[in-house]
């Protein structure tokens, strides 16, 4: 075990696939030389050489494009989009080629393609530089969607996802990438090394999709959550008192139906929380299926903490942010409710 | 006063006009000059303003661009070309007759599918276009399997998700037809970029029609291809009409589309896209290109859509009819009959044997893939198998939806 922040964990796991696996290659905006803005693929491309760690030009849309087509060729390709903000001009491709290929030629062609792109706010990154867009990928048919909340996760996840041969969406919450953020910009920054999950295995290991984590366990309550909004709902919880089991989806597709489902039958009430808007959000899926399954253990309504319905301002980054006191407002309420 | 104003292209001629294909600019044959292929851009950027041709008014191959083709070869495109014809003939009948649902004859644009296929390598990757039915038939895909797939049955290589004409093939090396527009030509341009990574002599060729040029994804794909000179050939079927868009809509005014090449930093050649010669020629020399290390080449193959769009379309509201008639540069199939006639190596009883064997063999082929069912008769897929693929594996929750399917087809059954 050594410890390692998220961009650490990150270029480990990149690091044991090149060397794994030689169809394993890097692509976007800055990763190979210079590597990376968030310095996810430093030293990688000294590495293992510029053929297999390539900068691309500015051009979101051919850089996935190319990848697949890498990927019809026997390779892994690893593409970065330097912002998920970043991402729309490939929307195209990975809507309607990527996440299709191996369904309209009826299994014939795949295509292992890993976007890893960073998202969420926090770093006054104003309204280009602080979306999460995952609900845009997993109404998509035929992409996996994943969203670590900490070190260990992210690189067990991201080898996970590299060895998948489905395309997986992996957005990276960047606030996360130096330590975790309990949703409070006022306090001191943490690095990882005093999280328990900031203890990486240096080799190889995996991180399945679809298995969500019980990260605090409870019975009162169940919050159900992912990326940032994992550590602002654990202080939540702290700070509110109450007996809550906080569960970490780590994906979203797919999703572990039944993790969620056997606690909130136990605990009978709920909060789901994400950083992103709130209307047609991931959470509204979650609460549906919660409704279908759970209707009769619920003693309260199924309540959402979400950013609001608004673009992400830069001015008013705190007033945005679903922060502790938006999650112990609800956690009040439903504990309240009858 | 000085004054700006809008500039809305227009077509030459629109129904009940004269056609005027005075725009299209052509070099007589063999007038062009043939570069070697690893020439320095300067050297070569001539070839995106004139015109590569090398059979001539009198149907002889003349010029520095002939290839020097064996009769049999010549024998051997002409085969694919007219049964390639027979094959759209016969398909867009059956979609008249209501027996499938859409089709896009490729009739006039035979030439360019065919012809480049013969010049490159089986092991060659292909990212084809929704109009190269003549890649497929000239790499040796059986007419019934085509067919199949154009039926959505038992036997489509889709199994039933397709719209019909968007085959695929990873035995012959074809990729899937995507169905959304220019999206093959940055793949295409992965897909090289791969080879040359793994050090590997394969190359790639790709396809898209001249209205496709507007997306991004065509910039992407020059762009990309020639900043890591993938190997790869990128082919602009330039059939003048992207449905009733006439080419001047997609920047086709006063500049080819071959002049983009040279604008991102390779070759662009413009051929005579209705030239079996030419074509064969340029894409000949694209390969060596390629195959070289000296990276990728932009052709503009100059040709006719002498049939609709798609069986959905009606050509006759918004450009003259008859109008191929009109076509300066003609008919492939009748260019390569007469070049065959001039060397001595064709004769009618020939010509006349060869169009029946091609319609036989058509005839036969649709007999057959009937029997493995249609949409509405015969066997029928399992529509359990519409959640297959969606990925590798199936989620619980695909699961959980084909029982539910199963339990409505049961009760809809039992009604």
């Amino acid at each position: 075990m050594t410890q390692m922040n998220m961009i650490q964990a990150l270029n480990s796991a990149m690091d044991v696939m090149m060397a794994r696996d030689p169809g394993v290659v890097l692509m976007g905006e800055d990763v190979g030389y210079f590597g990376g803005v968030f310095r996810a693929t430093e030293g990688l491309q000294r590495k293992y050489g510029e053929h297999r760690v390539l900068d691309s030009p500015i051009a979101e849309g051919g850089i996935v494009a190319t990848a697949i087509g890498m990927s019809i060729n026997g390779l892994r390709p690893v593409a970065e989009i330097q912002f998920a903000d970043y991402i729309y001009p490939a929307y195209d491709q990975i809507v309607s080629e990527l996440a299709r290929i191996r369904y309209r030629s009826g299994g014939d062609f795949c295509a292992p393609v890993t976007i890893r792109t960073p998202c969420g706010g926090g770093i006054r990154g104003g309204q280009t530089h602080s979306q999460s867009p995952e609900a845009l990928f997993a109404h998509v048919s035929g992409l996996k969607v994943v969203m670590p909340s900490n070190p260990y996760d992210a690189k067990g996840l991201l080898i996970a996802s590299i060895e998948e041969d489905d395309p997986v969406i992996f957005l990276e919450p960047k606030r996360l990438y130096n330590g975790p953020f309990d949703g409070d910009p006022n306090k001191p920054a943490v690095g990882w090394n005093s999280h328990a999950r900031g203890d990486v295995p240096e080799g190889h290991y995996r991180v399945e999709l679809g298995v969500a984590d019980i990260v605090r366990p409870g019975s009162k309550l169940t919050i159900i959550t992912y990326g940032t909004m994992v550590h602002v709902c654990l202080a939540a919880a702290e700070k509110a008192g109450v007996d809550a089991e906080v569960i970490d989806l780590r994906s979203i597709v797919p999703l572990d139906v039944e993790t969620i489902v056997n606690s909130v039958k136990k605990t009978g009430r709920c909060i789901v929380a994400h950083e992103a808007t709130r209307f047609a959000g991931f959470g509204a899926e979650v609460l549906s299926t919660i409704q279908e399954e759970c209707f009769w253990h619920l003693e309260a309504p199924v309540l959402r903490v979400a950013g609001w319905d608004t673009p992400y301002p830069h001015a008013f980054e705190w007033e945005y942010f679903p922060g502790q006191a938006r999650v112990i407002a609800a956690i009040k309420a439903t504990m309240e409710a009858s | 006063m000085m004054r700006s104003r809008l500039h809305v292209p227009r077509p030459p001629a629109r129904p009940g006009e004269k056609p005027d294909f005075s725009y299209v600019a052509v070099s007589p044959a063999g007038t062009a000059a043939r570069p070697d292929p690893n020439a320095p851009l300067n050297e070569t950027e001539f070839l995106s303003r004139e015109m590569v041709r090398v059979l001539d008014d009198n149907h002889r191959a003349v010029g520095p661009w002939n290839p020097h083709l064996a009769a049999a070869d010549l024998e051997l495109g002409l085969r694919h070309m007219m049964l390639t014809r027979a094959f759209d003939d016969r398909m867009h009948r059956a979609q008249r007759g209501g027996k499938i649902t859409f089709y896009m004859k490729s009739t006039g644009e035979e030439a360019v599918s065919v012809a480049a296929n013969m010049a490159l390598k089986p092991s060659d990757m292909m990212f084809p276009a929704y109009r190269n039915q003549g890649l497929h038939i000239s790499r040796g895909l059986k007419i019934v399997d085509l067919m199949c797939q154009l039926l959505s049955n038992t036997r489509d290589m889709c199994k039933g998700r397709q719209l019909p004409v968007m085959y695929h093939s990873v035995e012959s090396n074809l990729f899937s037809i995507s169905g959304n527009l220019a999206t093959q030509f940055p793949q295409a341009v992965g897909w090289a970029m791969a080879s040359a990574i793994k050090g590997e002599d394969r190359i790639c060729a790709t396809w898209l029609g001249d209205g496709s040029t507007a997306e991004a994804d065509f910039h992407y794909a020059l762009l990309f291809a020639q900043i890591y000179k993938a190997p790869v050939i990128l082919n602009v079927v330039n059939n003048q009409w992207a449905i009733s868009t006439f080419q001047t809509f997609a920047g086709g005014e006063g500049r080819s589309f071959a002049s983009r090449g040279p604008g991102y930093g390779m070759p662009g050649i413009r051929v005579d896209g209705n030239d079996f010669l030419a074509v064969y020629a340029v894409t000949q020399w694209a390969a060596e290109r390629a195959r070289t290390g000296a990276g990728p080449t932009l052709i503009e193959l100059v040709t006719y859509r002498a049939a609709p769009h798609s069986t959905s379309d009606d050509p006759s509201r918004y450009r003259p009819k008859d109008e191929e008639k009109s076509w300066p540069l003609g008919d492939p199939v009748a260019r390569l009959q007469a070049h065959l006639r001039s060397l001595g190596a064709w004769s009618d009883e020939q010509e006349k044997a060869l169009a029946q064997e091609c319609e036989e063999h058509v005839n036969q082929a649709w007999k057959e893939a009937n029997t493995y069912g249609t949409l509405t008769d015969g066997p029928q897929l399992d529509p359990a198998i519409m959640f297959q693929d969606v990925f590798k594996e199936e989620t619980p929750s695909l699961a959980r939806q084909r029982m539910q399917l199963a339990q409505e087809l049961k009760e809809r059954a039992q009604k």
